[in-house]
C-alpha cells in the first residue's frame, strides 16, 4: 500500500491574478518507506500536503492509493499537521485514541490499546493530563502517538519538530526512527531542514521555490539504523552537498 | 494582592450606599409609603421572609424551567445552524427579530393564549433566555478551530461526531458567558412574567405590595429578586466548572 502523485497541479486565484503553487509534482511513497520533501518555505508544501489528505482538489493530475484513484485518503493516510491539534477538552489518553474512536472502536477497547504504548511514547503517566499540562516536547509525542495510533499504512507528518529546540528534536528524530522501525508504517515527512530529511529518510524529494516542481530526488543510502553522529559523516556531507546545490 | 481585598472594596461600596440612603431618609424626613428607610426594609423582609420564600418557589421553578427550555431550543438551533447555512442565513434576522420584541407587550397575549398557570411564565423567561443562549452558542461553535475540523474530517469523521467531539466543546466556554447572562434575565423574565396575572410569585407579591404602598415591602421583594439571581448565576458558574475542568485548568495556568 503506497501513494502515488502523478503531475499534481494547483493554482489559485489571488487579487484577480492566476497565482500557480505546484506545477506537476511527481512522487512516489512506497510501502514501509521513509520518504521525505524537502522545500523552501511557502513552496506549495502544505497545498500538496492538503491535497494527500483530500481537503483540496488538484487541478490536474491524480493521487493514487495502493495504484488506484478514487479511495478515501483517511482510510490510507493518518496526517500530523504542525500545530499538535490536540483537542484540549480531552485528556491525553483519550487524545490519542481519537482516530480508533472515530473508526467505530470501543472506547474501552481503544483505551487499554493505548495505555500499552504510553511509555513507548514517553507519555507514561501522563495519561489523565489535559493538553495544557504538558509540555511542547510531549504535545509533540502525543500528536505523533495519535497518528501513529490509527493505524493508517502511511503517515503523512508536516514539519512536526519544526517548534522544538535543537537537542530535544535531534532526541525525538532519532526516536521516530525507533517507532518507524516498530510500526512500519510508512512516512512521508514534509521539512525545509535538510540534515532532519537526510538523517531520517531513505529518499527525498527537493522542490523548487514556487510554482513547485521536483528539482531533484535523491537516494539517501546511508546505513541504518542511523545515530545522531551521521551528519558527520563524508557520505552525508555529499549528499547534503548535492541537496544545497539543487536548491540554491 | 492580600486575598480580603477581594472582599473588602465590594463590601466598603455596599455598607456605603446603605448609609447614604438611611441618612437622606433619616434628614428628610420623607415618608416611608415614598421611600422606606433600609432599616425598614430589612425589618419587612424578616417579617414577610416565609411568603416571600412561599412566592420564590413559583419564580423560581418558572425562570429555571424556562431557562433550561430555551437552552434545549437554542442547542438545537446552533446545531441545525451548523449543519445548514442554508438555515442558518434564514434563521439569524428571526433570531435578532426575536430579541426586539419588548417582552412587556408580548407577555400580555401569552396571558391570553396559555392562562394565568406556569405555562405563559415559562415562555416569556425562554424568549428572553434563548437570545443569549443561542447566539454565544452559535458563535462559540464557528470559532472552533477548523484545523482540528479538518483533522476529524480526514479521519472519517461524520459531521455529527465532528459537532461532538469538536464543535460543542469549544463552543462551551462561550456558552456559558451566554447562559450567565440568560441566567441573569431569568428571573426578571419570570417576574415580568407574574405581574400580568398569576396566582403565586414574586410578581404578584410586589404587585400586591405596590399597590397597597407598602414599598418596605416592594424592596423585600426587590433583595429576594436580587438574590434568586445571584444563587442562579453562583449554580451556572458552578456547572461551568464541572463541565469544562479543562479550561478552568488552563486559565489558572496562564494566570501563574
Amino acid at each position: 500500500m503506497g501513494i502515488i502523485l502523478e503531475d499534481v497541479g494547483k493554482s489559485y486565484e489571488v487579487d484577480g491574478k492566476r497565482l500557480v503553487v505546484l506545477d506537476g509534482v511527481s512522487a512516489e511513497i512506497g510501502q514501509g518507506e521513509f520518504v521525505s520533501l524537502i522545500g523552501p518555505s511557502g513552496c506549495g508544501k502544505s497545498t500538496l500536503f492538503n491535497i494527500i489528505c483530500g481537503l483540496a482538489e488538484p487541478d490536474r493530475g491524480k493521487v493514487l492509493f495502493d495504484g488506484r484513484e478514487g479511495v478515501g485518503a483517511g482510510e490510507v493516510v493518518s496526517y500530523m499537521p504542525q500545530k499538535d491539534l490536540l483537542l484540549p477538552w480531552r485528556s491525553l489518553l483519550d487524545n490519542v485514541i481519537l482516530a480508533r474512536e472515530v473508526d467505530g472502536m470501543n472506547r474501552e477497547k481503544a483505551r487499554r490499546e493505548a495505555r500499552e504504548l504510553m511509555s513507548l511514547f514517553g507519555l507514561a503517566g501522563f495519561e489523565n493530563s489535559y493538553p495544557a499540562e504538558l509540555s511542547g516536547g510531549m504535545r509533540q509525542r502525543a500528536a505523533l502517538m495519535r497518528t501513529v495510533l490509527a493505524r493508517r499504512p502511511v503517515l503523512l507528518l508536516d514539519e512536526p519538530f519544526g517548534a522544538l529546540d535543537a537537542i530535544t528534536r535531534t532526541r525525538m528524530q532519532l526516536w521516530l526512527l525507533d517507532i518507524w522501525a516498530k510500526f512500519g508504517q510508512a512516512i512521508f515527512f514534509v521539512t525545509h531542514d535538510i540534515d532532519e530529511a537526510l538523517l531520517l529518510s531513505s529518499r527525498v524529494y527537493v522542490l523548487t521555490p514556487r510554482p513547485a516542481r521536483v528539482a531533484l530526488h535523491l537516494e539517501i543510502d546511508l546505513p541504518r539504523p542511523r545515530s545522531a553522529e551521521i551528519v558527520t559523516a563524508p557520505r552525508f556531507l555529499e549528499l547534503k552537498k548535492t541537496i544545497m546545490e539543487a536548491l540554491f | 494582592m492580600p486575598r480580603s481585598s477581594k472582599f473588602t472594596a465590594p463590601l466598603v461600596f455596599i455598607v456605603a450606599l446603605i448609609a447614604i440612603w438611611q441618612g437622606l431618609v433619616t434628614f428628610s424626613g420623607i415618608e416611608a409609603w415614598l421611600l422606606p428607610a433600609p432599616w425598614q426594609v430589612a425589618a419587612a423582609l424578616k417579617d414577610m421572609l416565609p411568603l416571600l420564600m412561599y412566592h420564590s418557589q413559583s419564580t423560581l421553578l418558572a425562570a429555571v424551567t424556562g431557562l433550561v427550555a430555551a437552552v434545549f431550543l437554542a442547542l438545537a438551533v446552533a446545531v441545525l445552524m451548523d449543519s445548514s447555512p442554508w438555515f442558518k442565513r434564514g434563521i439569524y434576522p428571526l433570531l435578532v427579530l426575536s430579541q426586539t420584541i419588548p417582552i412587556i407587550s408580548i407577555a400580555p397575549l401569552l396571558l391570553i393564549w396559555f392562562g394565568l398557570g406556569l405555562l405563559p411564565k415559562v415562555i416569556v423567561v425562554a424568549l428572553v433566555c434563548f437570545f443569549p443562549v443561542a447566539v454565544s452558542m452559535v458563535e462559540g461553535m464557528e470559532a472552533a478551530d477548523p484545523d482540528m475540523v479538518n483533522l476529524l474530517r480526514v479521519m472519517g469523521a461524520s459531521n455529527w461526531k465532528i459537532i461532538k467531539t469538536v464543535r460543542f466543546p469549544a463552543a462551551l466556554p462561550s456558552f456559558f458567558s451566554g447562559l450567565k447572562i440568560a441566567g441573569t434575565y431569568a428571573v426578571m423574565g419570570a417576574v415580568i412574567g407574574e405581574w400580568l396575572g398569576a396566582g403565586s410569585g414574586l410578581g404578584v407579591f410586589m404587585t400586591r405590595a405596590s399597590h397597597s404602598y407598602q414599598l418596605d415591602r416592594v424592596f423585600a421583594a426587590i433583595i429576594v429578586i436580587s438574590s434568586v439571581s445571584l444563587l442562579l448565576f453562583v449554580l451556572i458558574i458552578l456547572l461551568a466548572r464541572l463541565a469544562m475542568p479543562w479550561y478552568f485548568k488552563e486559565r489558572s495556568r496562564s494566570n501563574d
